[in-house]
């Protein structure tokens, strides 16, 4: 099988290049993409596939996602971009009340296939209206399937596969993992709602999902230098989330810890580590950020940060019994 | 040219539907100081559009079922006119099994895609970026097909109205923007809220053609309509018609609505669309007796229509969990 090394941009570019090649329904639209998107995850499509279906658009948020569900409607499968969930925020109504629910308010007269990219995530001092993580607003509403892709593979299989589903995805890359450089097999499928586990072990489990999946890996490295055995899953798909997987490793190691960039508070943490304590009895606990806004010095952008070593704190106090501690 | 009869026809279609509708949903929703007694058959907010008639009728006399249309929470007129099946249109304001929606939207959400009917909507100003999407994806399939958008006055003030305009004038969309304004936002007179000369104005500072029409003139509304839609249709691009009526009723159909001038009330009751078809039917040399006729036929299809719908069987509780998504269905917590 052929392996080329991609970064996680350009794979995301090379798999939407080959789903349009393969499905000549699929358009892209949003702003700027046309020269490749701000973070190069378009490159090369305006040229393969003209204006006709590589969509420069105006700022014009609420119109973007609106006209997308209207493309659906009529056959077409956009795929339409955000640049930051941030923004995604102007677009609220066509995501919830229209992307997410023509096909049941209509009783399934018409389906709404599309792909909604939403890049979310710290990027180093961009503040706090360029770094937000609001996957669980997305998780929340039924008829949408939440995708948050962690490696350059994933994001080549997932944005695959979501242009593949039929319903709509909201597509949520992480803005500092464009460069992250993988092998990437272009045969991988990876279906919606399969976690994958990026370490075995045998005393906890570490749930997390996006950057913080590699972060968590990170921590389960350190912890195995204490003697502890962390198994690390990263989740990939928010809804449908794996919960069978979660669910027979928390049975196993008796422990789950749940770790995310986003705000712990009302978080989707809170759903996984509440499932597990609701089926298994298992002891749980949550590590997210502070419910404050991100930071533009690089001081105050720590205070949302998450690092490996709060994990491993986090995981041995989860161990020892005690409460685990959010960060101040 | 369609005949005044036949514009005529739709008309008193939708007047009769809405009147059911209407005597139907008394007591059906808990607002204005009405109280829900639980017992209604048609139940929740209910917007008619009794007074409105002309404007969906004269401008869907010129669309086919493959062009596509998008409407509003007031949208049963624009569902009618444009082809769809009063007795399943019935059924689905009742919430039973055999409406167009399978009873899962009501009235705010009726929809009948197999006649392009793209559904109304709950939120103002949703339909305009769908509208203008569905004209994208039309000129991507290079399909002879054009979208008709209504919307009301009061969605003017909402940003998606000035982003779908200017994006369908960049595209050269292949969208009729049908401004039907009732000059009433829910409860708020709309000129009061409303800076500048209003919906054609504003399509005009994008460059856009806009015409302003008396949309209580059936025949005044379907000419301008059919020549607006012929540039749309000849790929001229987008172009917007401005319709001037009145909302008979109050914002739902429980409102009694006595924040309005009774003197107001009054003189567009004497501007009754339907009324001002028949002088216009009568100067023409047509004889009173045929739209007579017209009247009682669609009062017969409606009352068919209420009591198909009052016998028709309500939903399977469990079509609750279907036509959701695809990708995790089953998985419901």
């Amino acid at each position: 099988m052929a392996l080329s090394s991609l970064s996680y941009a350009q794979a995301a570019a090379r798999a939407l290049e080959l789903a349009m090649l393969g499905n000549e329904r699929i358009v892209a639209l949003g702003e700027d993409i046309g020269r490749g998107g701000i973070f190069g995850q378009y490159n090369g499509l305006l040229e393969r596939f003209g204006p006709q279906r590589v969509i420069d658009t105006p700022i014009s948020e609420s119109t973007i996602l609106g006209a997308a569900v209207g493309m659906a409607l009529a056959g077409v499968v956009p795929v339409a971009e955000m640049r930051v969930v941030d923004f995604a925020l102007c677009a609220m109504d066509e995501i919830v009340n229209q992307a997410a629910k023509n096909r049941y308010m209509f009783g399934g007269q018409g389906r709404v296939p599309l792909v909604a990219r939403m890049p979310i995530g710290h990027w180093s001092s961009s503040a706090a209206q360029h770094s937000q993580s609001l996957e669980a607003w997305f998780a929340h509403m039924p008829g949408l399937v939440v995708v948050c892709p962690g490696t350059a593979q994933d994001n080549f299989s997932l944005l695959t596969a979501a242009l593949a589903c039929g319903d709509p995805v909201i597509y949520m890359e992480h803005k500092e993992l464009w460069a992250a450089t993988g092998e990437i097999d272009e045969t991988l499928v990876v279906p919606l709602g399969k976690s994958a586990t990026l370490r075995a072990g045998t005393d906890l489990t570490i749930v997390s999902w996006s950057k913080m999946a590699q972060v968590a890996l990170e921590a389960a490295s350190d912890l195995s230098g204490q003697g502890v055995s962390a198994e690390v899953i990263d989740l990939r798909t928010l809804w449908p989330w794996d919960r069978d997987a979660v669910l027979d490793s928390a049975a196993r190691t008796g422990r789950l810890l749940v770790v995310h960039e986003a705000i712990q508070a009302a978080g989707f943490g809170a759903e996984v580590a509440a499932t597990a304590a609701e089926q298994l009895g298992c002891r749980v606990a949550r590590l997210g950020a502070p419910r404050i806004p991100v930071g533009y010095a690089p001081v105050l952008e720590a205070a949302s940060r998450i690092s490996p070593a709060m994990i491993a704190d986090a995981a041995r106090a989860l161990l020892a019994g005690k409460p685990a501690r959010a960060p101040k | 040219m369609t005949p005044l009869n036949d514009l005529y026809r739709t008309m008193a279609r939708i007047r009769a539907f809405e009147n059911a509708a209407e005597i139907a949903s008394q007591g059906g929703v808990q607002v204005f100081g009405q109280k829900g007694t639980g017992q209604a058959l048609v139940r929740g907010p209910l917007h008619l559009s009794t007074g409105q008639e002309a404007v969906a009728a004269g401008v869907c006399a010129h669309l086919v079922p493959t062009d596509l249309l998008t409407s509003t929470h007031r949208g049963h007129g624009h569902t009618l006119a444009k082809g769809a099946d009063v007795g399943r249109m019935m059924c689905e304001l009742f919430g039973r099994a055999a409406g167009t929606n399978g009873g899962k939207g009501g009235s705010m959400h009726i929809a009948d895609f197999s006649v392009g009917m793209l559904g109304a909507n709950g939120v103002v100003a949703a339909g305009l970026p769908i509208a203008v999407g569905a004209a994208q994806a039309l000129k991507l399939q290079r399909r002879d097909a054009v979208v008709a958008c209504f919307f009301g006055d009061g969605a003017i003030n909402r940003g998606p109205f000035l982003e779908s305009l200017n994006w369908a004038k960049v595209y050269g969309l292949p969208v009729l923007f049908v401004c039907e304004d009732n000059r009433w936002s829910a409860t708020t007179r709309t000129d009061a809220m409303t800076a500048g000369e209003g919906a054609a104005a504003r399509a005009r500072s994008v460059g856009m053609i806009a015409e302003q029409v008396d949309g209580n003139d059936v025949l005044a509304v379907h000419e301008c309509a059919g020549r607006l839609l012929q540039a749309v249709r000849a790929g001229e691009g987008p172009r917007l018609l401005h319709a001037i009526t009145y909302r008979f009723k109050g914002h739902v159909s429980v409102d009694p609505a006595s924040y309005r001038n009774p003197d107001e009330v009054a003189r567009a009751l004497k501007d009754d669309p339907l009324l001002v078809a028949r002088e216009r039917f009568a100067s023409l040399g047509g004889i009173a007796s045929e739209l007579d006729a017209i009247d009682r036929e669609a009062k017969a299809e409606i009352d068919a229509a209420v009591a198909l719908a009052g016998a028709a069987p309500w939903p399977d509780p469990a079509a609750a969990f279907t036509d959701i998504q695809t990708t995790g269905a089953g998985q419901w917590r």
